[in-house]
Parts: C-alpha cells; sequence; structure tokens
C-alpha cells in the first residue's frame, strides 16, 4: 500500500473492524470509495475483489492511481450497472448520511450485495448533544464540517437508523459501536461516535 | 527547437507478409502489407508493447513528426512522447495502419497481383477480428508474444476489445475509449449516408474510379462532412461557431456564409483530397459489423467472458455518437464476468472528439493507469 493510504489507514478506526466481518477473496463492492484506501487496505490484508465506485473525479484518479478498480458513477442514481448479488459484501462506508435517497441506496446495497456493511458518525453522540444545547450544531472528529459547508444532509443515531432497518425488513447481523478507537458497549447511543453495521435482507433465505 | 516531450521525427516501416489470410467474409487476401511505426525502445524482456489501433480515419502516423518542416505531428500526439501520459521512456509504442487503409497498407488503392491492376470495387470488405488478426502477425513478426496494453478510441476501442477475446493470453490491458460494443441503428444510419453520398457520385464507378483517372471527390467530400458534425456536441459546435457569418452580413445566395459552413466545406475538402472513398467505404463497414455479442443471443456478458485482460473504460459526457451508456454496457459485462476494470466518465464539452483532445483530467487518468502497468522483470 502506497504511503499515503497506509496513513489514511491508520486514522480509520473502522477498517479494521470492516475487515473482520469480510471474508478473505470475497468479492466486496465499496460505495463512495474515496480515494480507495479501504479497498486497498482489503485487498492487503484478505485479498478482497475489490471494486470502488464514486462520482467524483479526484476520487476516480486517486482510485486508479493506487491501482484499485472504480467505476465513476452517481450512487443516487442506482446501482443498475451491478446484477443483483453480484457481491458478497457491499460495503457503505460514511456515507450513508451524504445521500438524498437513503432507503433507495440501502435497497440497492442489498440488491447487489448479499450483506451490507455501514457506517456512519452518530448523531446521538454525546458530545453532539452537548454542542446542540449550547445552541450550535455538532462539530467532532467524525463531524468535521461546519452546517454551511458540510456534504452531510441525512444525519441520524444508533436508534434511529436501527429503526429504519426495522422498517425496511432488514435484519442487523452484527454492530459495533466505537469511540475514539475504543468499543463501546454501554449505552451505545450516548456514548459511541461511530457505528458499523452489517445487515443483510430480512426476506431472503441466507445460508452463513 | 526539438520539443523534449515528443518522439521527435519518426519515419514508417513496411511489414510484408506473404501467408494468405482468410478474412471473416470468406475471402482470402493472398498477400498484404501493413505500414507502421513505432516510438521508444522494446525492452529486454519485450514486456512493454503497447498497441495504438486507429479511429475510422487515423493511420500508423500516431505521434511525432516525418520532417523538421510538418505542420502537424501524428493523431495522437498529445498522447505519447516522452513523458507524456503514453511514455515511450517506459512503452514501446506500435501504431499501424489497418489493412483497407489508404496510407500505405494494403487495401482498396493498391495494386492486386492477379490483375495488376488496383484492387477498386474488388478489395474484400474486412472486419474488426480481420484487423485484430493481421495486427497480431504484425507482433508476430516484431518478435512480440504479449502486449502490455492495447489502446484504442472508438473504432480502435472496438479493436481493443476484440484483442482481449481472441488473444486473451496475448494482451495484460485494454483501453477501451469514447467506444461502443456496437454500433446503435442511428450510428448504422450515419455511415450509410455517407456510403450512399459517395456511391452515388458520379466519379465513383462502382469503385474502380482509379482506371477512370478520377475520384468521387463530392461524395467523400459529404461524407465527411455528415461525419464532423456527428463527432462534435451541439454545444461545442454553439461555442467555436455559433451564427457567426464569415462576412459579417447575409448575402441572400448559395455562398459560405456561416463560419459553421466555412469550417465544413474546409475539413470536407482537406479530407477528400487525403483519403481513398474506397478505404472509407470499407472502414464504415467495419464498424457496421462490430459485435461481439452477435453470436451469443446478443448477451455481451458471455460474448466478453473470453477475455482475461485488465480494463479502462473511459467516455465522455457530450458523446453522443459513443455515448456514455455504450460504455458502461461494456463495463457491466466486465463486471458480470468479475474482470478488473475501472470506468471515467470524463465531463467534456467536445462530444467525440474529445478522446483527442489533451483535458487534463482525462489524460491524468490514463496517465495514472499507464504508470500503474508494470514492464520488465517483475511483468
Amino acid at each position: 500500500m502506497s504511503q499515503d493510504l497506509i496513513q489514511t489507514a491508520a486514522n480509520r478506526h473502522d477498517f479494521a473492524l470492516i475487515a473482520n466481518w469480510i471474508q478473505p477473496n470475497s468479492k466486496v463492492l465499496d460505495l463512495g470509495c474515496g480515494d480507495g484506501s479501504l479497498l486497498a487496505f482489503l485487498r492487503d490484508k484478505l485479498a478482497v475483489k475489490g471494486y470502488g465506485v464514486d462520482k467524483d473525479d479526484a476520487n476516480l484518479l486517486a482510485c486508479i492511481s493506487h491501482g484499485i478498480s472504480v467505476i465513476q458513477a452517481d450512487l443516487e442514481a442506482g446501482l443498475a450497472g451491478f446484477d443483483s448479488l453480484s457481491f458478497d459484501y457491499v460495503i457503505l462506508s460514511q456515507t450513508l448520511q451524504a445521500m438524498v435517497n437513503t432507503e433507495g441506496v440501502l435497497r440497492e446495497m442489498l440488491r447487489v450485495g448479499k450483506q451490507g456493511i455501514i457506517t456512519f458518525p452518530n448523531f446521538g453522540y454525546w458530545r453532539h448533544r452537548i454542542q446542540l444545547m449550547a445552541g450550535h450544531m455538532p462539530v467532532s472528529d467524525n463531524l468535521p464540517h461546519q452546517w454551511y459547508n458540510t456534504p452531510n444532509l441525512h444525519l441520524c443515531t444508533i436508534d434511529d437508523f436501527e429503526s429504519l432497518c426495522a422498517k425496511m425488513n432488514i435484519r442487523i447481523t452484527d454492530r459495533i459501536v466505537i469511540n475514539e478507537g475504543d468499543t463501546v458497549t454501554f449505552m451505545p447511543n450516548l456514548l459511541g461516535s461511530l457505528a458499523i453495521y452489517r445487515f443483510e435482507q430480512a426476506a431472503w433465505p441466507v445460508t452463513y | 527547437m526539438q520539443d523534449s516531450s515528443s518522439v521527435g521525427l519518426v519515419a514508417p516501416k513496411t511489414a510484408h507478409f506473404s501467408q494468405a489470410l482468410t478474412l471473416k467474409s470468406g475471402e482470402v487476401l493472398p498477400a498484404f502489407e501493413l505500414v507502421y511505426e513505432t516510438y521508444g525502445e522494446l525492452d529486454a524482456q519485450k514486456s512493454n508493447a503497447v498497441l495504438i489501433c486507429h479511429a475510422l480515419s487515423g493511420n500508423h502516423h500516431a505521434a511525432g513528426k516525418h520532417s523538421e518542416d510538418d505542420k502537424h505531428p501524428g493523431w495522437w500526439d498529445n498522447l505519447i512522447g516522452p513523458g507524456k501520459p503514453l511514455d515511450t521512456n517506459k512503452f514501446f509504442v506500435i501504431a499501424l495502419n489497418n489493412l483497407g487503409g489508404c496510407h500505405g497498407s494494403t487495401g482498396p488503392a493498391s495494386i492486386n497481383p492477379a490483375s495488376g491492376k488496383p484492387w477498386g470495387s474488388s478489395f474484400p470488405v474486412v472486419t474488426v477480428e480481420d484487423w485484430v488478426a493481421s495486427q497480431a502477425l504484425l507482433l508476430d513478426q516484431l518478435g512480440i508474444d504479449t502486449l502490455a496494453a492495447v489502446v484504442g478510441g472508438s473504432l480502435g476501442g472496438m479493436q481493443a476489445m476484440q484483442w482481449t477475446l481472441d488473444f486473451p493470453d496475448r494482451v495484460r490491458h485494454a483501453l477501451v475509449i469514447a467506444s461502443a460494443p456496437n454500433l446503435t441503428a442511428q450510428n448504422v444510419a450515419f455511415n450509410e449516408v455517407a456510403r450512399q453520398a459517395i456511391m452515388t457520385d458520379p466519379e465513383f464507378y462502382e469503385g474502380d474510379y482509379y482506371e477512370h483517372n478520377t475520384v468521387p471527390r463530392r461524395g467523400l467530400r459529404i461524407a465527411r462532412m455528415l461525419g464532423h458534425i456527428t463527432y462534435l456536441s451541439d454545444d461545442a459546435m454553439g461555442a467555436k461557431f455559433g451564427r457567426k457569418l464569415r462576412d459579417g452580413s447575409l448575402k441572400y445566395n448559395f455562398e459560405v456564409e456561416f463560419e459553421m459552413e466555412s469550417y465544413l466545406r474546409y475539413q470536407g475538402d482537406k479530407f477528400a483530397t487525403a483519403f481513398d472513398a474506397n478505404s472509407y467505404l470499407r472502414m464504415t463497414k467495419v464498424l457496421d459489423y462490430f459485435d461481439p455479442a452477435y453470436q451469443h443471443h446478443g448477451d455481451l456478458s458471455q460474448a466478453l467472458s473470453k477475455a482475461k485482460a485488465k480494463f479502462l473504460v473511459v467516455s465522455f459526457t457530450s458523446d453522443w455518437r459513443f455515448s456514455p451508456a455504450r460504455s458502461r454496457e461494456i463495463v457491466k459485462a466486465l463486471l458480470d464476468n468479475e474482470l478488473s476494470v475501472s470506468y471515467a466518465e470524463v465531463t467534456a464539452a467536445h462530444g467525440h472528439d474529445a478522446f483527442l483532445m489533451p483535458d487534463p483530467h482525462y489524460h491524468a487518468i490514463l496517465r495514472a493507469y499507464l504508470a500503474n502497468i508494470q514492464t520488465g522483470a517483475g511483468a
């Protein structure tokens, strides 16, 4: 892995946790893959067959520079270019909150992938709540933008996300909540800053 | 002054093939020649060869100049050269004129050894498959077993795809740019109008105009004018010409009035003196016939299942002749086969012609992809 990607991987506590849920040599689609650092991490660690999807020119170029297979596409338009159940895992890492069509993206993830893996910043994190109580939009390590320049549209708490999954008949198979790299098990919706989920479509018979 | 990013002065070479080549049509070419140019040096492992496939009206002169006085360098000179995206310090680049062309390779204007006269109308209709077969013979003659990459735009991209199907073990990477898995009905229609323009020219003589010491110049000119309209986007044309008048006012006659007309006539005239109408007819047929999915009941994924190469597919947003949607069909079929593929949809205003322009992002993508191709002992 190139030096800049190693740096990114070191800063992303969720990468190693995501890797724990992924079988070696499996097929992975990373939606909103950025510079390809997660895919490079998974490729080097688990020899996955990985593809990224991103709409941004600079990200596309970064992925190609890093030898990552990447498809330039807008996730909001769906994943028409990908066959149903053609991937073992579809990952959406810290991107859900920036999507317009939240439910559509989740549905497409579970059409194309046998399992979905998602990470998002927990808006219910206590530091966020304090900032709101103090009268300001939260800014933190996981929500680094100001309200006026944030790409985020649909922020949610851990409880909110799980309610949506229940509504969409999505079965959550694993959940890890972390704060500054440490796992949070006590009052995660208050004390966790980043949530990581693995899930699948409940209606489908899945043999794992 | 010598430009350090140019391959400099180049000279075409001619490869002779004495073996008969059976074409897809069933016709047999008893022997043939291909004219080609090379840039850079073949490495000791013969691992760094890149084949450039030209589009409809292209030729073997892709980079550099033939003489210091040349006004223009080769047609893809902005891409190929020392330090350029296709870096000739790293790669050994081969560009050829395809069979049926009119720039030195055996084509309709060549002498048919059986008759001692130009082939003319009797020159066979060739296909992308025939071109790839002849290109492979050229590589054999150059002692190159495997290509590091095959690169082509438009019709050139179709050849790059065909390479991965016909010689899956001889090509490591395919760069398929502004291309399509086959022509749409609209594209076939444009080609048919171009052919009709040529074939209905009184100087055409059923394709045997050489014997009458004439050329169907008017027909070829109209064919090229039509082509030019379709290679540009409406926006690009509007930006470049708009409704500008050449002399500032309307003349109320049929002389050249709009700048657009002037440009088209200039391009048509230039082309009609430089290209052979019989070659143009055949090039359009090569385009029309390309359809790897045809033998697989239209299933492109099945058709591409033979491929082993890694792919870079590039399209341009304003290209309406080979639209991004067509490139996405290729990408989908490659994904279905779990092949390595990256796809860039470049925002560009120039229409189909964008693949020949030095757009910085487009060239950065090609540069990054090509830089990662292994050559030498590790390849």
